[in-house]
C-alpha cells in the first residue's frame, strides 16, 4: 500500500493546528515517522483540550463516579442511572459556548442536537431537554442579540424534533458579556436490556455511517473550542456547524428502531471531531482497529479531501458498528426513513485507525494513541489575586434600606430572578405529554409512562459564589440542585456537569477549577449522587478576562409514587408557613448586593455545611413523602423575602408572616443562607410536622399563615418579642406578580 | 370504533395523540405510515402535530402530497371524521380540505402556553359533548397559527357556523388579548361545512389526563367515539 506522504509537513502546520512543539514531538515518536497533514489534523482535534481533557483529566478524577444505582459512569456517551422496574435514566450535559458566542442561533441548535445524540446513541428515547445559560447584562443591545438567538436556537431544535425543553436556568452578570454559556442537558429513558455502547467490537463487523451526508461546516470546531475567543473569532464563523432538527429527527427514530433490532454492536454520535473521534473511539474502547474508505462517505459536495471528511463536524450523523450479515436490514430501517446507511469499512484486529482513499492509504495510526495517550498536563495553580480584595466586605458600610418593599419588588424585577416565561414559553415545553411539573418551579417533573414514577430535574450553579470562593461555590451548585428535587418530592440520584472555566494554562483558573472540582465532590459523597460524567469547557475568557467559573450542575432525582410530589406555590388560605434551616447574616455575592447596592460579586458567599443540608434534605423529602407538607421551596437567590413571593405569585395567595429580628433586616429577608426550605402544612397537620421536624433535630422556625391576597411581613424586635410588630413588606401578589412576569419581556421590547 | 394517527416525517405529537385516544376513549388505534394509501376500517383519522418534513417551506405544504393525503381526502369525502392538531391542522389547509392559510404568529415567536377556548359549535362530531359556550382550557405549542382567510371566506365560516373554537378568557370572552397569534377572528379551529374535518391550532392530546394538571381536551376523544357510537346505532 502506498501512504500518501509525499507532501512535507510545513514547519509550524502543528501551531495552525494548535499543538505544541512537544506534542508534535510526540506524534512522530508515536508513528515513529513525521505524520501526513490528514495525519496531524486528526491528532490535533483529538488531542485538543475539547476531546482529550488533557488539563482536566487529572483533576476530574476526584469525582464519585460509583454508586449501587449508577448502571454506566462516566467514559460513554451519557451515564445511565437505574430508576428500578428495569428502567434506567441516561443524562448527560455540555456546552457549546464558543459557538454561540460567534452564531447564537446555530450554536445553541446544534448544541441541543448534539447533546440529544449522545443520549439516544446508548438507546434512550430523549424525554426532556434543559438548558443552562449565562449572558452579560440585558442592558447591553449584544447581549439582547445573544440572549434571543440563543432562545430561538434552542426553540427551534428542540420544538421541531419533539423533545420538551422542561426547565433549566438563566442567569445574566457582566462577566459573560463576550463570552455567554450555552448548556444543554438532555434526559432519555431507557429498558436496561436495550442500552448500547460506543464501542466496535468483533473484527469483520461492518462500519456504517448513518444520517446526514458529510459537508465542509465545523472543520476544527473541537479546535476552535479549545481557545480563547478574539476579535478575529468572529472570521471562525464556518467553524460553527449548522442543525436541522428534522433530519435529527429521522435520525432519532431510525437509530432507536436500528437499535430494538437487534443488528447493533456499537453506536456512537459524530459529535465534535465528527468521524474522527468517533472511530478511534469505538475502536480504542473495544481494544480493536477500524479500516474505513472515505471514498464511500456519502458528502454533500465533489472535492471533499480526506482530510475534511475526517475533520467536518456536519450534524445529524452516526457512526455505527453492525452484525456481520445485518448490512441490508439496516439499511432498510434508514431508507425507511428516508435516509442513507453506508458500509464504509469494518473492525480490524490489528488496533489502527487506518484510512483509504479507494487503494491508497491515506492515515495510518494507533487508535489507543489518539484516546488513551492524549498528553496529560498537571497545570500549576495558585489562588488568583483578584480573591482578596473582592471577598472584601465591611456590612457597616451597606446601609439598611428604608423601604424594603421597594428593595424587594426591585428583586423581583432583577434579570435572575424575574419570571423567565419570556423564554420558556418559545419553548414547547409540554411535547410528549409526560410533563407533569413545568417549568418555573423548583425542579421539572416528568412522568414515566405505564408506572406511578415521575422524574424530577434541575440544572444548577451560582456563579458568584464560585467566584469569589469555588469549594464552596462548587459544594452549593451540586446541594442547591439536589435541594431543588427535594422540593419537588424526588430523591436525587446522580448529576451530570459541564464545568465553564477560563484559560487552564492561568494559575489561577487552574486553581478555581481545582477547588470547584473538590466542592462538588464532597457534596457528591455527601448527597449520594455520584458524578455519571459530563463536559468541561475551558478558554471561556474575552480579552484576557476569564468568565465567573461556572461548574453547571444537572441533576436527576426520582419521585416513587407521583402521588407524593410537592410544589412551590402555596395552596389554601389557613395553611402553616415553616422555613426549615437557619437565616444568618450572609449577603456576600448576593443578588440583594448587586441590584440594590451595585456590589456585583463582593463578600464572602454563604457557607454550606453539608451535614446540616442532608438532614434538611432528608426530613423534608420524608415530610413530604408522609404526606405532611403541602408546599416546598427553596430560598436561594433573593433570599426569604424573594422565596415566599415565588409561592405567594404561583399560588395566587397571600401570606402573612412574624419574624423575629435576631440579625439586621435586610439580611434576614434577603440573605441567602444554605439549606433552607420554605414549607406549608395544613393546620391539622401542624404538630405533627413539628414533632417530626423536632425529633430530626433540624433547626426550623414558625413563619405565619398562607391568606388574604398580600405577602405581609412584619419583624419583632429581639429584645422584647412582646413588643409590637413593625410591618416591612405589605405588597399584593398581584403587583408582584406583574413586575416579575413583564419583566425579561419588557427587557426584550 | 378503531382511530388512525397519521405518522408523517417529522410528526411528533403522534405518540401523544395515540395515547390520548387510548386514555379517553380506550378504543383501539393504530398508526398510519405516511405511505399507506389505503384507510379501510379505519373510523376517524388524525393528523397530529410537529414538524412534517421539517416545516422548512410554507408549513404543511409538502405534507399534503404524501400518498397518505388522497386517501385522507378520499376518506373525508366519504364523510369519514378528520382532525388535524396543530401541523395537522395545517396540512388540512394545504390540502384543501378547509379553508384559509396560516402565517407566522405575530409575535414572530414560538407560543408555548395554555390558552382558554370559547365553544363556538358544540355541533360537530368533535364538540358533541360540550355545553354551548363551554370554555375549554387548552395549550397552544405553535410558530405559525397566525389563521387567516379572506373576507368572503371569513363570512362563509361565520355564516355556516364553521368556527368551531374561539380563543378567549376563563370566561368566554373574546378579545384582542385573549388572542396569542393574530388568527383572524381569533379563530382557533374551524370545520368544514359538513363537519366532519375540524382543523385547530390547540392541542387536546396534551390536556386529556389529570395528571398533566389539565383534563379538559378529553371531551373531544369522548364526543368522537359518542358521534360514532351514535352514528352505527
Amino acid at each position: 500500500m502506498a501512504h500518501q506522504n509525499d507532501e512535507k509537513l510545513k514547519p509550524g502546520t502543528w501551531k495552525e493546528m494548535g499543538l505544541t512543539d512537544e506534542e508534535f514531538q510526540k506524534i512522530v515518536d508515536i508513528l515513529g515517522r513525521e505524520p501526513n497533514f490528514v495525519e496531524l489534523g486528526i491528532f490535533s482535534v483529538m488531542w485538543s483540550e475539547h476531546c482529550s481533557y488533557k488539563t482536566s483529566r487529572p483533576v476530574l478524577n476526584l469525582f464519585p463516579t460509583e454508586g449501587e444505582h449508577i448502571l454506566q459512569g462516566p467514559g460513554e456517551n451519557a451515564g445511565i442511572v437505574d430508576i428500578g422496574d428495569g428502567q434506567a435514566v441516561a443524562f448527560k450535559m455540555e456546552s457549546h459556548n464558543h459557538p454561540s458566542a460567534i452564531e447564537p442561533y446555530q450554536g445553541a441548535a446544534t448544541g441541543v442536537g448534539g447533546i440529544l445524540r449522545d443520549v439516544f446513541t446508548m438507546g434512550a428515547r430523549p424525554i426532556a431537554v434543559l438548558n443552562s445559560l449565562r449572558f452579560g447584562s440585558l442592558e447591553s443591545a449584544r447581549t439582547r442579540y445573544l440572549f434571543g438567538g440563543v432562545v430561538s436556537g434552542i426553540s427551534g431544535y428542540g420544538n421541531c424534533i419533539g423533545v420538551p425543553t422542561v426547565g433549566g436556568e438563566v442567569f445574566f452578570a457582566p462577566s459573560y458579556e463576550e463570552n455567554p454559556l450555552v448548556n444543554a442537558m438532555c434526559v432519555g429513558l431507557i429498558d436496561h436490556q436495550d442500552i448500547k455502547k460506543g464501542v466496535a467490537s468483533g473484527v469483520g463487523n461492518p462500519v456504517m455511517v448513518v444520517g446526514a451526508r458529510t459537508g465542509r461546516d465545523g472543520i476544527h470546531g473541537a479546535t476552535f473550542a479549545s481557545e480563547e475567543l478574539s476579535e478575529e473569532s468572529a472570521d471562525k464563523r464556518p467553524a460553527v456547524q449548522v442543525g436541522d432538527p428534522f433530519m435529527e429527527k429521522l435520525l432519532l427514530e431510525a437509530c432507536l428502531e436500528v437499535i430494538k433490532s437487534g443488528c447493533v454492536v456499537g453506536i456512537q454520535d459524530m459529535g465534535a471531531a465528527g468521524l474522527t473521534s468517533s472511530s478511534c473511539e469505538m475502536a480504542s474502547r473495544a481494544g480493536t482497529g477500524i479500516e474505513m474508505d472515505l471514498a464511500l462517505v456519502p458528502r454533500r459536495e465533489k472535492g471533499m479531501t480526506p482530510y475534511e471528511l475526517m475533520l467536518s463536524e456536519s450534524q445529524e450523523r452516526m457512526l455505527v458498528v453492525v452484525k456481520e450479515g445485518t448490512e441490508d436490514t439496516v439499511k432498510e430501517i434508514f431508507t425507511k426513513w428516508d435516509l442513507e446507511a453506508v458500509v464504509v469499512g469494518q473492525v480490524t484486529d490489528d488496533g489502527m485507525l487506518r484510512l483509504t482513499e479507494g487503494e491508497q492509504v491515506v492515515a495510518e495510526m494507533p487508535a489507543q494513541a489518539l484516546t488513551d495517550e492524549a498528553p496529560v498536563y498537571q497545570r500549576p495553580y495558585s489562588e488568583p489575586e483578584y480573591l482578596s480584595e473582592a471577598r472584601e466586605l465591611s456590612l457597616v458600610n451597606v446601609p439598611q434600606p428604608d423601604d424594603n418593599e421597594k428593595v424587594l419588588m426591585d428583586l423581583l424585577a432583577a434579570p435572575n430572578i424575574a419570571s423567565k416565561e419570556w423564554v420558556y414559553r418559545q419553548y414547547d415545553h409540554m411535547v410528549g405529554t409526560n410533563t407533569v411539573v413545568r417549568p418555573g418551579s423548583d425542579g421539572s417533573v416528568l412522568r414515566v409512562k405505564g408506572t406511578k414514577k415521575g422524574i424530577a430535574l434541575s440544572t444548577d450553579c451560582n456563579a458568584r459564589y464560585c467566584y469569589l470562593n469555588p469549594y464552596e461555590g462548587g459544594k452549593i451548585a451540586v446541594a442547591e440542585a439536589a435541594r431543588n428535587l427535594v422540593c419537588s418530592g424526588a430523591k436525587p440520584l446522580a448529576i451530570t456537569n459541564c464545568l465553564n472555566f477560563g484559560n487552564p494554562e492561568k494559575p489561577g483558573v487552574m486553581w478555581q477549577f481545582r477547588q470547584a472540582v473538590q466542592g462538588m465532590s464532597e457534596a457528591c459523597r455527601q448527597l449520594n449522587t455520584p458524578v455519571t460524567g459530563g463536559n468541561v469547557s475551558f478558554y471561556n475568557e474575552t480579552r484576557g478576562t476569564a468568565v465567573y467559573p461556572t461548574p453547571t450542575v444537572g441533576m436527576v432525582g426520582l419521585i416513587e409514587d407521583l402521588d407524593k410530589r410537592c410544589t412551590q406555590d402555596f395552596k389554601d388560605a389557613g395553611d402553616i408557613i415553616l422555613m426549615v434551616g437557619e437565616t444568618k447574616v450572609e449577603l456576600g455575592g448576593s443578588e440583594y448586593l448587586s441590584v440594590v447596592h451595585g456590589m456585583e460579586a463582593k463578600g464572602t458567599p454563604p457557607e454550606l455545611d453539608l451535614e446540616l443540608e442532608q438532614q434538611v434534605q432528608q426530613s423534608v423529602l420524608e415530610a413530604i413523602q408522609k404526606g405532611l407538607v403541602k408546599s416546598a421551596h427553596d430560598c436561594s437567590e433573593g433570599g426569604l423575602a424573594v422565596a415566599l413571593a415565588e409561592c405567594c405569585i404561583s399560588g395566587g395567595i397571600g401570606a402573612e408572616i412574624y419574624s423575629i429580628e435576631s440579625i439586621r433586616g435586610d439580611a434576614l429577608l434577603f440573605s441567602e443562607s444554605q439549606s433552607r426550605i420554605a414549607i406549608t402544612t395544613s393546620e391539622n397537620n401542624v404538630a405533627e410536622l413539628i414533632n417530626y421536624l423536632t425529633a430530626a433535630g433540624v433547626p426550623f422556625t414558625r413563619l405565619g399563615t398562607v391568606g388574604g391576597s398580600n405577602l405581609k411581613i412584619s419583624l419583632l424586635d429581639a429584645g422584647c418579642a412582646t413588643g409590637r410588630p413593625r410591618t416591612v413588606i405589605n405588597l399584593p401578589v398581584s403587583e408582584m406578580e406583574n413586575r416579575w412576569r413583564e419583566a425579561i419581556a419588557c427587557l426584550m421590547k | 370504533m378503531k382511530f388512525g394517527v397519521v405518522v408523517f416525517p417529522g410528526s411528533n405529537c403522534d405518540a401523544d395523540c395515540f395515547h390520548a385516544v387510548q386514555a379517553a376513549t380506550n378504543e383501539p388505534v393504530e398508526y398510519i405510515w405516511h405511505k399507506t394509501d389505503n384507510l379501510e376500517g379505519f373510523d376517524c383519522i388524525i393528523l397530529p402535530g410537529g414538524f412534517s418534513y421539517g416545516d422548512y417551506l410554507r408549513v404543511g405544504a409538502i405534507a399534503r402530497f404524501s400518498p397518505v393525503m388522497d386517501a385522507v381526502i378520499n376518506f373525508a369525502k366519504g364523510g369519514g371524521l378528520v382532525l388535524g392538531i396543530c401541523n395537522g391542522f395545517q396540512v388540512l389547509l394545504e390540502a384543501g380540505l378547509l379553508p384559509g392559510a396560516m402565517r407566522r404568529n405575530d409575535n414572530l415567536q414560538f407560543i408555548c402556553e395554555d390558552t382558554f377556548l370559547k365553544v363556538e359549535n358544540n355541533g360537530t362530531p368533535f364538540t358533541a359533548l360540550c355545553q354551548e359556550n363551554q370554555v375549554l382550557k387548552v395549550p397552544v405549542a405553535h410558530g405559525d397559527g397566525n389563521y387567516y382567510c379572506g373576507e368572503e371566506t371569513l363570512k362563509e365560516l361565520q355564516q355556516n357556523n364553521q368556527v368551531v373554537f374561539r380563543y378567549s378568557d376563563s370566561t368566554g370572552e373574546v378579545t384582542p388579548k385573549t388572542n396569542p397569534n393574530g388568527s383572524i377572528d381569533s379563530i382557533a379551529g374551524i370545520c368544514n361545512k359538513e363537519g366532519n374535518v375540524l382543523g385547530m391550532m390547540p392541542h387536546p392530546e396534551r390536556c386529556a389526563e389529570e395528571l398533566l394538571g389539565n383534563a379538559d381536551g378529553e371531551i373531544m376523544f369522548k364526543s368522537i367515539l359518542a358521534t360514532w357510537q351514535r352514528r352505527v346505532r
